[in-house]
């Protein structure tokens, strides 16, 4: 299958007063077309700056310094800014966390919608009107018509986020970036929205790349998943090998970190010292300074993403523990 | 049986008014709690889930006075904190603390962390100078942080630092009870396993009460002893915790919450219980038992008669007309 979407060896680097912060190291992974790829990590990570990057929608102070986004075989880190306006929107759209800050509040759903729908096509009024109706009542609102009238404020939180994926699928949009989609939400309204996410993907064909902090909606919605640590995937695969059969360290800390029934009246484990902060690239692995199992080599060279098993090259993980030379 | 309760609720309620517009009209009053009867007892952990707009912070911040409420009691060893007079408030305010969400708002960011930690000291007790300064140090090293610490501010800390020091600051007064609103909310998942790790050594240490309060049933289920689920103001089910798992709990409410959490291990999950329809408005709560419009099991009675919060063992109280049949027959 060909990839709809390969980030491949992408750096990213701000200049800041406390200096070059490198938030994106090297991160490489793909999405193939119908996929839903989860990018799952903790905050500053790298996994948001990362999708801004791949829509060359940085702040001014980040900076692409290598590395190459391929989009149906076109490098968007070379393309002039007005292929990346025909992009943008039209091929990839993306969703944020908080849909009140997205949607503007001084004009209804119903113009917000419509004027997106007239950006992309030369559809009459008519027309138009009809396919906004449409797309709410794809994205499961109740009464579309009155939802068409109201203003942000007058709908909750998942209502607005349910406007916001109607506005990214009215574009015609063949990837979705997803950016925290549901972490403002209420749990029984994330369920929906990741269900609702889930349709899409099955009706429309939608490819998803969802990023989240969440293990458990990485579980429930993604078919292969990247975990992302100091601005580089550490370990890739299909969501249920590598959450169950987690490779490396920061994985595995991860998970067990999560509190639940069974752990009652445990301490829960948790990984040492804290996220580095992006102000220098450390040596070797990144992940050595926290790595119960840090060995000599990890502080030298950084490993390299290879296959757990050499029959089966999806699972992937960045560990000497796990490496044919290094391993005992 | 009675010493065994340290603070205990009475019919509590609060209510809001919100305005709207620019001559401040009322718009009608949001029952953010109502008739809400809990009891904490020494030492336990008592949760409080919910989602939002359910009345869970509202309910921390009557229970320390920071609110006063709309009616109803708050009685705390025995006093009813509204019938105190204001010194005696303040002295029973030593015994009672509270750690919130977001530890970069909870300091003040031209403070010294000295300053911030030396605050309540000042004001409640002699201790001055040197011995300030050691009560300081001491507190630092309880949460697990340098001594250092003390001359840094806010803004040097990573947020899972702040919410350490913000705990500090919580145990300065040698407190009998802590509110803890979303303490680990705004936290990544390792650091929030470190600080629920601290605060359960800290109650073990200083024979500590908790209020939890979270919208994260997990964390919830890891630290509390008994479990107080709120919707629309109102308590729905009180259930000691290792009996919060499917199968026990009772109330669809709580149920559907269960239901609803992603789980890394999809494979335990049990069938999904949907909630039909967006939560109702705080301002206009549905007739009879609040839950009905969403409850898939709603009968004709659920639209009309409320349902009291009824007892169906000893640790376990629910409110619902379904389980008060079941129980009849």
């Amino acid at each position: 299958m060909t990839e709809l979407l390969t980030v491949e060896n992408l750096h990213v680097v701000f200049q800041t007063y406390a200096g070059t912060v490198y938030a994106v190291n090297g991160m490489t992974f793909s999405v193939q077309p119908g996929e839903i790829f989860g990018l799952v990590g903790e905050s500053g990570c790298g996994k948001s700056v990362a999708c801004l990057a791949i829509l060359r929608i940085l702040p001014g102070h980040g900076r692409i310094t290598a590395g190459r986004v391929l989009f149906d075989g076109h490098d968007l880190t070379q393309a002039k800014e007005s292929e990346m306006q025909a992009i943008r929107g039209r091929q990839i759209a993306m969703i944020f966390q908080d849909p009140s800050t997205s949607l503007n509040p001084v004009f209804t759903v119903g113009s917000q919608i419509k004027r997106i729908i007239r950006h992309h096509t030369q559809a009459s009024r008519q027309a138009t009107e009809q396919r906004a109706l449409e797309l709410l009542d794809e994205v499961a609102l109740p009464d579309p018509p009155r939802i068409m009238q109201a203003y942000p404020h007058e709908l909750s939180g998942g209502m607005q986020q349910r406007v916001m994926i109607a506005m990214a699928l009215a574009s015609g949009a063949r990837l979705l970036i997803a950016d925290e989609p549901t972490t403002a939400l209420d749990v029984t309204i994330q369920n929906q929205i990741l269900e609702l996410l889930v349709e899409l993907r099955r009706h429309v064909g939608l490819s998803i790349l969802l990023i989240t902090h969440n293990l458990g909606v990485v579980a429930e919605t993604c078919d292969r998943v990247g975990v992302a640590y100091a601005g580089q995937i550490v370990e890739i695969g299909p969501t249920s090998e590598v959450l169950h059969t987690m490779k490396h360290p920061y994985t595995q800390g991860l998970l067990a970190a999560l509190p639940s029934a069974q752990q009652k009246g445990r301490d829960l484990l948790s990984i040492p010292g804290s996220v580095p902060n992006g102000l220098s690239v450390i040596p070797g692995c990144p992940f050595h300074p926290r790595c119960p199992h840090v060995m000599e080599v990890c502080r030298q060279t950084p490993p390299r993403l290879t296959a757990v098993n050499p029959g089966e090259a999806q699972h992937q993980v960045a560990c000497y523990l796990y490496s044919p030379e290094t391993a005992q | 049986m009675s010493d065994q309760i340290l603070l205990e609720t009475r019919r509590l309620s609060k209510y809001f008014h919100p305005r709207r517009g620019l001559l401040s009209s009322k718009t009608g009053t949001v029952r953010a709690l109502e008739d809400v009867n809990l009891t904490i007892y020494r030492q336990e952990t008592l949760g409080v889930v919910g989602e939002s707009g359910c009345g869970k912070t509202t309910l921390g911040r009557v229970l320390l006075n920071l609110v006063k409420p709309t009616s109803g009691q708050v009685i705390f060893e025995g006093q009813d904190l509204s019938s105190l007079e204001r010194d005696a408030l303040r002295r029973l305010r030593r015994e009672m603390q509270i750690v919130f969400q977001n530890p970069y708002s909870s300091f003040d960011p031209r403070f010294s962390m000295f300053r911030s930690l030396a605050e309540p000291l000042t004001t409640h007790t002699n201790l001055r100078g040197a011995a300030l300064e050691q009560r300081t140090r001491q507190l630092v090293r309880q949460v697990g942080m340098p001594e250092d610490a003390l001359s840094r501010y806010p803004h040097e800390f990573s947020g899972g630092q702040l919410q350490r020091l913000a705990i500090a600051r919580a145990l300065a007064l040698n407190p009998k009870f802590i509110v803890l609103d979303e303490p680990t909310s705004a936290l990544d998942v390792s650091v929030q396993a470190q600080i629920l790790n601290l605060l359960r050594n800290l109650q073990r240490h200083f024979k500590l009460t908790y209020l939890f309060i979270s919208h994260d049933l997990s964390v919830v289920q890891y630290i509390s002893d008994r479990i107080a689920v709120m919707y629309l103001g109102k308590v729905v089910e009180l259930i000691a915790a290792p009996s919060l798992v499917e199968g026990q709990a009772q109330h669809p409410y709580t149920r559907a919450l269960l239901s609803a959490i992603p789980e890394v291990h999809p494979e335990d999950k049990r069938e999904r219980i949907v909630m039909p329809s967006k939560a109702p408005d705080a301002a206009r709560p549905p007739s009879g038992c609040s839950f009905h419009p969403r409850c898939p099991f709603a009968m004709e009675i659920c639209a009309q008669v409320e349902p009291p919060l009824e007892q169906i063992s000893a640790e376990h109280w629910s409110a619902c007309h379904l389980i008060h049949q079941s129980l009849q027959n």
